[in-house]
């Protein structure tokens, strides 16, 4: 075997080396001086020493700025150097192992039995053990995948046979207690579920087999069933019979808008978007994998929701992603973490580089997002990711199969990974998540993906296949259990094509590899859809064909080891039925009145736009590429300087056509702690603001639903979440805005043996619009001295869950509402104005009000603003008690501030004529933002370079 | 020649071929997409082109180093045929990851002897993937045929491997990094990766053989450009003449 180390040469820096450094400071451990990174390979084969000279310099080590050693184990390296080498677990694969085989035989070198790869990593300087161990458990290792190396490892993976016996498990002689230990930490049923499969099998005259288990566990899970939300739900006097079809599915039926083509049926919800052809949108949530290993339980996150987009209709090509987190805040203190939790600043780094890796390889643009911080999300971080394809209207419905069609698993080879990561997903983490989870986690590998989806989209054009499907969360078990509902299938699981020996029939079933997609073919085509995936080095192979009997049969070498009938499998489910308790809350609200010195608002504006939630993003997008494919319009970064923060990302997402997409979000946690109706209302009329706010308008937009709550079985978490789900239905069909796909992830709550924390009931919304021109984009940075700035719509007294009242550490209870047939209003005018080109820039007011969105307004344009805060339209509030506070940082819904230029401004009144508007200010040469309180007198006045400085320094890595 | 044909060579992790394929149909050529392995099972010939295009992407995961994997793929195996189409007084571009793949497969190299490498791309100083807009400044007395009437640009990067390292003067230099006002010592972010003597792109001495890391391809519409809200509209996007000059250098001869 050879051990491979590769280098920097060492006169030259060493950029990962000095990433490391600083990453090493940043945990508040100083005395190291210099840090350097080495890449090993370790190469398993009969190889000559001329061969492994020529693999080492023409393929592993760059000859200008790289050097190599070939030695038997890790050695100590120059004077006071610490070192330490850390290699992947056995069956975690790195890709870049299969790169260096192809590389290796490129050579002609085909003795080469297995690579395998590890990082060296050398640091100078004082430190202690603890430091050292410090180091190496917060930055270096994650247990979960890797481990320290200690001695010299062999490459390849001991071969291991795998001995079929068919298991099947007694369940007629288990009474309930044991019934509940065997669903325990392996399918995660509840006890009715589990006497209904007592029962069926029992009528049947048989044991269950292992497989079968798993296969109805799968089916079952809150992950794939979504039984929460079809539950039969008591709140109080109210039964709600399904919360899913009489909310979210109940506003797209009720506004039955011909261009909604495919909705809550496929792995994407479909709209038209010029009549030739159809987008599609998903976003998906990998929570728990993500809190446990950030990088690939991130890049796995983003790679499973580009297939969906791959799996619907006939497939479709992903343009376009977005990516909300939800973290604990950076700065959490060290000590205070719960055990075996990563620290929020890891999971960050590791969850924005598993997304970026991954997304930048496949070439799809990572053009919207959010980042968002809050202590409750420390031990369960949440990581959506979302795709847009593209398709031909069409392709654009679900393919039907035909009995005697085979079944085709494309693209990767499968593993243990994630087995059970379902079911994992539909229980609540604790401090054993870890270990129970290590075989969930797996580190994606794009290329395969990518090279998945450039085939399968010429298949498509060819018309080899009937129909397509992702394999994700469940596996074949979902994958080809769902696609056969209507028919029947038969597979021979010992067809699937393996990464290693050893796997048994039933891990290869429930196996949740990534990259791999099913499709149905029929036999005239699939030969030449086999020769055409071979061509391009993609595996495809025929593991089964459908059958007319509606039954899930699955064989292994022969044996049939699992025969369920479909219509159990689907529609056994027992409804669940569950109690949920709403209760106002009430939270203290700050008192003013006593306050003899007047609010420090420049001070305020400073902190607010320091906070982490508002702060800038640009050090996470600046890493994203979000011009691949050639099709954005307006970007996430905007402005003269292009770093100020854009509303709603634009593309165009066919090259010589002008028909734009429009995509945003809306997602404010804070205001659940008051009301989750409202946060919900808040939530669509901020991403419908954001549409509205970049030249959109109302008449092709359609959202989805993002439902991240705590453990469902307790009343009060699903009070809320009926909460929200209610609001969901009032705000959208007012909107006229319809619903076409959604997710939900429940149980994200960490167990602290008598105690359980549970994060903000989380709900993002995501809007897809279609815009007829992107010659009509608007962005939010001030264009010209000179131009009227006008604020449009009202503001009230709501504060509550504001960041003004955060930041002085409250919540308080007055929560921001939505009027949507004022709203509706409000924004048809606006939009009006916008397609007859009055207006010059436009900006959303959300988090921190007036005075964040004027702020960001002048130094994204790099002009300076005075406004008048008295001639703000106000709501409700009390003139006698009014206060420049309370205008300048409410976070009233449905508001914009825009910027007029003279001439226009008579127009522009006209059309806005009916709904509050007025102009409170003026673009100015100077380069501050000056604010004239409701006296009249001059509140703030603070320069653009130190608001903008505010703004950028939290984030600046 | 009226009809001009350009082969865009796709391999496993290309990402820029269609946006590449868009822009060299807008100059007026013919464009074929054409995969690595239909090249090597000679499914498609390469001299039926007169431009040859490596675009920007991630072929094979830029695993080991950037571009390294296909670089070697193409000397080792089609080495031949490309020596042939330079040869033929061909014109050859490699954009981003093209780049990377040029000069490491020693097509476009400082000293042509593969084993006397000077010349690479390395990671960024910044240690980071970074995509963002930079001031490019065409070198005068440059022979590249591809920024022919050129004198500045604004184009987007988006790398982590774009830093041009190689012994000083050794190189045709085509484009440089720079600021708004032309000034190429601007330091970083103008130079976003750190490459010695602020190279953007360079080319072969005949000027045919042209490499940049910035994208021409992703500013084609005025639409693309990051302030065209703000800015007096312009009717091509500054990348265009890049494929411009190519496909009109194919005609003339």
């Amino acid at each position: 075997m050879f051990r491979i180390a590769v280098s920097v040469k060492n006169e030259l820096p060493d950029p990962r080396g000095a990433g490391l450094l600083k990453d090493i400071r940043d945990l508040g451990i100083t005395t190291i001086e210099r840090a350097r990174v080495s890449d090993i390979y370790l190469l398993e084969g009969i190889i000559s020493q001329g061969e492994i000279d020529r693999i080492c310099k023409e393929l592993l080590a760059d000859p200008v700025v790289q050097e190599y050693s070939i030695a038997d184990a890790p050695p100590p390296h120059g004077e006071h150097a610490h070192i330490i080498e850390v290699a992947y677990n056995p069956g975690v694969m790195d890709p870049v192992e299969e790169s260096v085989m192809k590389g290796i035989r490129d050579l002609g070198i085909t003795t080469v039995d297995s690579v395998k790869t590890a990082k060296r990593y050398f640091l100078w300087g004082e430190l202690s053990e603890q430091a050292f161990q410090t180091v190496s458990d917060k930055l270096l290792v994650n247990t979960v995948i890797q481990h320290i190396v200690t001695k010299s490892e062999a490459a390849s993976l001991p071969s291991t046979l795998y001995d079929f016996s068919l298991e099947s498990i007694d369940l007629q002689s288990l009474d309930d207690e044991a019934l509940i230990e065997l669903s325990k930490n392996r399918l995660w049923l509840n006890l009715s579920e589990m006497k209904r499969i007592q029962g069926y099998f029992s009528q049947l005259g048989r044991d269950p087999t292992d497989i079968e288990l798993e296969t109805l566990a799968q089916t079952w899970s809150e992950h794939c069933g979504h039984k929460t939300f079809k539950s039969k739900i008591k709140l109080g006097q109210l039964v709600i019979d399904n919360l899913l079809k009489s909310t979210i599915m109940r506003v797209t039926e009720e506004l039955d808008k011909p261009w909604c083509l495919s909705v809550f049926r496929d792995n994407a919800g479909v709209i038209d978007l010029d009549g030739h052809y159809a987008i599609c949108f998903k976003v998906e949530t990998h929570n728990h994998p993500s809190a446990v290993e950030p990088y690939g339980g991130a890049a796995t996150g983003i790679g499973g929701v580009i297939r969906d987009p791959l799996g619907t209709g006939l497939g479709a090509k992903p343009i376009l992603n977005t990516d909300v987190f939800c973290f604990g805040p950076p700065d959490f203190p060290y000590q205070s973490l719960p055990p075996g939790v990563l620290h929020p600043r890891r999971i960050f780094k590791g969850v924005r580089a598993g997304v970026a890796d991954y997304a930048n390889r496949l070439g799809i643009p990572t053009l919207n997002g959010a980042i968002l911080f809050d202590e409750r999300y420390v031990a369960n971080p949440l990581v959506f990711c979302g795709t847009i394809g593209l398709l031909p209207k069409s392709m654009s419905q679900q393919g039907q199969q035909q009995p005697g069609d085979l079944v085709v698993l494309a693209g990767g080879n499968t593993g243990r990974d994630g087995i059970h990561g379902v079911t994992f997903a539909s229980g609540e983490l604790t401090a054993d998540s870890e270990a129970i989870s290590s075989s969930s986690v797996q580190i994606g590998n794009p290329i395969i993906e990518k090279k998945l989806i450039d085939v399968l989209l010429k298949a498509r054009d060819r018309g080899l296949y009937r129909r397509v499907t992702d394999c994700g969360g469940g596996g074949l078990s979902s994958a080809v259990g769902e696609m056969a509902e209507d028919t029947g299938v038969r597979v021979y699981l010992e067809r699937v094509p393996l990464k290693y020996s050893g796997l048994s029939y039933s891990e290869i079933w429930i196996s949740e590899s990534q990259e791999r997609m099913v499709l149905a073919a029929p036999p005239s085509t699939v030969n030449q859809l086999i020769d055409l995936c071979t061509s391009e080095d993609v595996t495809a192979t025929v593991i089964g064909e459908f059958t007319n009997d509606r039954r899930l049969q699955l064989f292994y070498n022969g044996n049939l080891v699992g025969d369920l009938e479909m219509d159990f499998l689907h529609h056994g489910l027992p409804q669940l039925e569950r109690e949920a308790l709403w209760e106002p809350s009430q939270h203290a609200e700050p008192d003013f009145s006593d306050n003899s010195d007047p609010p420090d608002l420049h001070k305020d504006l400073l902190r607010i736009l320091s906070s982490w939630n508002v702060c800038s993003k640009e050090w996470v997008i600046r890493q994203y590429d979000h011009e691949v494919q050639g099709g954005s319009v307006l970007k996430p970064l905007v402005g003269a300087n292009n770093d100020g923060p854009g509303d709603a990302a634009i593309i165009q997402p066919i090259l010589d056509s002008d028909i734009g997409i429009i995509v945003s979000n809306g997602i404010n946690p804070k205001y659940g702690d008051i009301d989750p109706y409202w946060m919900a209302a808040s939530a669509i009329d901020e991403a419908l603001r954001q549409v509205i706010a970049v030249g959109g308008n109302l008449n092709k937009v359609a959202l989805l639903d993002n439902f991240c709550w705590g453990n469902p079985e307790k009343p009060d978490r699903l009070g809320s979440l009926v909460r929200a789900a209610q609001a969901c239905y009032d705000i959208a069909l007012l909107y006229e805005t319809p619903f076409i796909s959604g997710k939900d992830s429940f149980y994200n709550e960490y167990e602290t043996g008598e105690d359980s924390v549970c994060i903000p009931p989380t709900l993002l919304i995501s809007a897809v619009a279609v815009m007829e021109h992107v010659e009509q984009a608007i962005s939010m940075d001030c264009k010209q001295k000179g131009d009227l700035i006008y604020i449009i719509g009202t503001t009230y007294d709501e504060l509550g869950g504001s960041h003004y009242y955060g930041i002085h550490g409250f919540i308080g209870n007055s929560v921001p509402r939505v009027d949507p047939k004022k709203g509706k209003r409000l924004m048809d005018a606006l939009s009006a104005a916008t397609a007859k080109s009055l207006v010059r820039a436009c900006h959303d007011l959300s988090e921190g009000g007036l005075g964040v969105a004027a702020a960001e307004m002048s130094f994204a344009g790099e002009l300076g603003m005075v406004i008048q805060l008295r001639k703000v339209p106000l709501g409700n509030l009390n003139s006698g008690n009014t206060r420049d506070d309370i205008v300048l940082f409410s976070e009233s819904n449905t508001r914009f501030l825009v910027e007029i230029a003279p001439e226009d401004t008579h127009q522009f009144e006209e059309i806005m004529a009916g709904v509050d508007c007025a102009a409170i200010g003026e673009v100015i040469d100077a380069k501050k933002l000056e604010v004239f309180g409701l006296s009249g007198e001059s509140i703030l006045s603070a320069t653009l370079s130190e608001l903008k400085e505010a703004w950028q320094k939290p984030l600046r890595w | 020649m009226a009809n001009v044909k350009t082969l865009i060579l796709h391999a496993p992790g290309t990402n820029c071929d269609m946006e590449t394929a868009f822009a060299f149909e807008q100059a007026g050529s013919q464009v074929d997409i054409a995969h690595v392995y239909e090249l090597l099972r000679r499914q498609k010939i390469l001299s039926d082109y007169q431009i040859m295009v490596i675009p920007g992407g991630f072929t094979y995961g830029d695993d080991i180093s950037a571009g390294k994997i296909l670089a070697n793929e193409l000397r080792l195996k089609l080495g031949e045929e490309i020596q042939q189409f330079v040869d033929d007084g061909r014109l050859i571009l490699g954009i981003c990851n093209g780049f990377q793949v040029l000069v490491k497969a020693g097509i476009l190299a400082a000293v042509t002897a593969e084993t006397n490498h000077t010349l690479t791309l390395a990671s960024n100083d910044s240690g980071r993937f970074e995509c963002r807009w930079v001031y490019l400044r065409v070198h005068e007395t440059s022979p590249c045929i591809f920024t022919r009437g050129i004198g500045s640009m604004y184009l987007p990067v988006a790398h982590g491997e774009g830093k041009v390292v190689a012994a000083p003067g050794t190189l045709n230099i085509a484009l440089y990094y720079a600021d708004e006002t032309g000034n190429i010592n601007a330091g970083y972010p103008y130079n976003p990766n750190g490459s010695i003597e602020n190279i953007a792109g360079i080319c072969d001495a005949s000027g045919r053989i042209f490499a940049l890391m910035p994208h021409p391809e992703r500013f084609i519409r005025w639409t693309q450009h990051p302030q065209w809200t703000r800015e007096p509209r312009k009717e091509y996007g500054d990348g265009f003449h890049i494929f411009s000059n190519a496909v009109n250098w194919v005609k003339t001869i």
